[in-house]
């Protein structure tokens, strides 16, 4: 007892750092260990099933791009929401900013006629300012009028859901009384057209947007006087508006700035993936799955990258568990549990503490 | 006057489908969340009990069995969500947001092992939840006459019913109990309420696991009453519309299932309108998100979150 109170905190913050990766290790594989009970349930090999899984996703060349792509928006939207988590928010509305980023980028991408250099950063910023714009009303409702902002995105990403749908219908978008909307320019998409033959149809530059956005987060995060502003704001509001911070605008651009990512997000989803948007019959799902994958990368930029390439793996290499007859699901089983333990692994720290204390040492 | 009455009926006879499954989603949240612990597995809580009410009515032939079995299912949910944040101490959103995975997940699962499709079998109308006073409205004259506003109105399931008196009894349990008291305690000042000798640890055990019931009745109520079947999309956002419901309503039985009933209406509303409108049905949609924040910025402002919402509890040494 007395040994641990004259350790310098620090040393043990350390320590609690370098145990996250570890927590979430040990998460990672229980979560494997709940999923293979969960096979054998349904008598299928979880050798088999895991084998599976693994070719599925590094088994060729084109596998791996496959799983990348289906990373991307992955990567965006945890990282929207991790940005979120670390400004004191939980932006719940990503879903919503995904929509309109999404549809930012189809209206720009169908209606502009420019060469890609220009026409494809126009189409991303057209995505970022719409998510921006999305997160930003919900966050002036909040700053200014006391709204309660979980509320309020929960109720604009329903918005966001109908309006995204009245858009593919109406006259100037809809693609011939089809259930889709226009198809954007060429020049607007992502793909990468010499790599078609090689890594499949669908690879594309996104992923690149996906890590320069990491970066730039990570920067505005740990290097800037905004990101600790934010981060301030986060922490203690009554602090921060007594050392002078404007704290109305602080909530507004953190959001406003989770909102970007979102919309990036939908953007990657439209120029690099379908090229269109369809009428949707449910959400999405790609804001509630950047959750997860902010969870995964314990809200850090760099974890959040791998966390979202972990999770597109999953996503897309799980999608051939019924050719073994297994039920797809399971990879949402998987993915539950490792969430579930990386919440409850706070528990082994506790009891760590209680046995490094009657040890004495470490 | 005739017309507007009889369309007036049809409205609220939509309200009274929607507004059911919220209702008992959002008692759940509010029982957890004024016990300090944030709930938003509701959602998924929710697809659970949906899924088992099914099960549970085609095993056994009865709904009330199944609408039981849902709560079971729920309550086991909510018995994980305990476990994670209030003895490990878990965050409270990680943990909501495993259950909304995990539960679904589960649901779909076992839904494909059993019925080999994502799909259940139907309900047949003989084992679904019963309408108690459809007898009353047999007639073509009168008031009672079949059709008319009061068939309508009351001719509806009897989760709907049991609904309604359910926040009468939450209400009761709040205000007028020593539980309720403590319950309120609990989620406001955990500290100050251990040292008057309550046992915040089982408060807030008793109260999520209570909150996952109340989802799976939820749940149920939808797969035994509105629609005769499971099937993946089911719920989908229903649960976090209580959650809202919860906030809007400051947190009070009598408030959520006002902002329940807000909600339900405006889906009567808009399905009313929807039939043969010149309006992209798209639009007309968007009329129960839009009203509700309209009403909550206009009428309702801040709502009080309880203080120790988030925070899980630490005995001092």
């Amino acid at each position: 007892m007395d040994q641990n109170n004259s350790k310098p905190t620090v040393r043990k913050e350390k320590i609690a750092k370098d145990n996250k990766a570890l927590y979430t290790v040990i998460s990672i594989l229980v979560g494997f260990t709940i999923g293979a009970i969960m096979l054998l349930v349904v008598k299928v090999s979880p050798i088999k099933a895991y084998g599976l899984l693994i070719e599925s996703v590094f088994g060729t060349p084109k596998n791996i791009a496959q799983s990348v792509v289906y990373a991307t928006p992955l990567i965006l939207t945890g990282l929207s929401i991790a940005f979120s988590f670390r400004t004191g928010i939980f932006n719940i509305g990503a879903e919503g900013q995904f929509v309109m980023g999404s549809l930012g980028a189809m209206v720009v991408g169908v209606l502009v006629d420019a060469p890609a250099i220009i026409h494809i950063p126009l189409c991303l910023l057209a995505a970022a300012l719409a998510g921006a714009l999305w997160g930003a009303i919900v966050g002036y409702l909040k700053a200014k009028l006391g709204a309660n902002e979980v509320l309020c995105m929960i109720m604009f990403n329903w918005i966001a859901y109908y309006f995204s749908n009245y858009v593919v219908k109406s006259k100037l978008f809809n693609d011939a009384g089809k259930q889709v909307s226009k198809k954007v320019a060429d020049t607007a998409k992502l793909s990468v057209n010499s790599l078609k033959a090689s890594l499949g149809q669908k690879v594309n530059w996104g992923i690149i947007i996906a890590i320069i956005a990491v970066i730039i987060i990570y920067l505005i995060i740990n290097k800037t006087t905004l990101g600790y502003r934010l981060r301030a704001v986060g922490f203690n509001r009554n602090a921060a508006e007594y050392a002078g911070i404007n704290v109305k605008v602080a909530i507004v651009s953190a959001i406003a700035i989770s909102g970007a990512l979102a919309g990036l997000a939908g953007a990657t989803q439209v120029l690099g993936y379908n090229y269109s948007i369809s009428e949707f019959a449910g959400q999405e799902g790609y804001g509630f799955e950047g959750i997860t994958v902010a969870m995964i990368g314990a809200t850090h930029p760099v974890g959040v990258l791998f966390a979202g390439l972990f999770y597109g793996a999953m996503k897309y290499g799980g999608k051939n568990m019924n050719l073994l007859g297994a039920p797809t699901e399971v990879i949402d089983i998987i993915m539950g549990s490792i969430i579930f333990f990386i919440a409850i692994s706070s528990i082994i720290k506790t009891m760590k503490t209680r046995f490094s204390k009657k040890g004495g040492t470490k | 006057m005739d017309e507007l009455i009889k369309n007036l009926g049809l409205i609220l006879n939509t309200t009274l489908m929607y507004t059911p499954p919220l209702l008992f989603a959002a008692l759940g949240s509010v029982f957890s969340e004024r016990s300090g612990v944030v709930n938003i597995g509701i959602e998924g809580m929710m697809t659970i009990g949906a899924f088992a009410g099914v099960v549970g009515t085609l095993l056994t032939s009865n709904p009330w069995l199944g609408f039981l079995i849902a709560g079971l299912a729920g309550g086991i949910f909510g018995l994980l969500h305990a476990f994670a944040t209030i003895t490990c101490k878990a965050d409270q959103t990680i943990s909501g947001t495993a259950i909304n995975f995990l539960a679904p997940g589960f649901a779909i699962f076992l839904c494909r092992v059993l019925y080999d499709s994502t799909e259940t079998h139907s309900v047949d109308l003989a084992h679904k939840m019963p309408r108690f006073l459809k007898g009353l409205f047999q007639g073509t004259e009168g008031i009672f006459r079949k059709g008319g506003f009061l068939d309508n109105v009351f001719n509806t399931y009897a989760t709907a019913y049991l609904a309604f008196i359910l926040v009468a009894v939450v209400w009761f349990v709040f205000y007028k109990t020593k539980f309720g008291l403590r319950i309120r305690a609990v989620g406001e000042h955990p500290k100050a309420a251990d040292t008057l000798g309550i046992n915040v640890i089982r408060i807030r055990y008793i109260c999520v696991i209570l909150s996952g019931v109340l989802a799976g009745f939820g749940g149920a109520s939808v797969t035994l009453a509105t629609v005769s079947q499971f099937r993946p999309s089911v719920i989908t956002g229903q649960g976090f519309i209580a959650i809202a419901a919860v906030i809007f309503g400051k947190f009070k039985p009598q408030g959520a299932m006002l902002a329940c009933i807000l909600f339900g209406f405006c889906n009567g509303v808009k399905v009313f309108v929807g039939s043969g409108s010149a309006v992209s049905p798209h639009l007309i949609s968007m009329i129960p998100y839009v009203v509700t924040i309209i009403v909550l910025i206009l009428f309702v402002g801040k709502s009080h979150v309880p203080a120790a919402n988030g925070k899980p509890y630490e005995k001092a040494r």
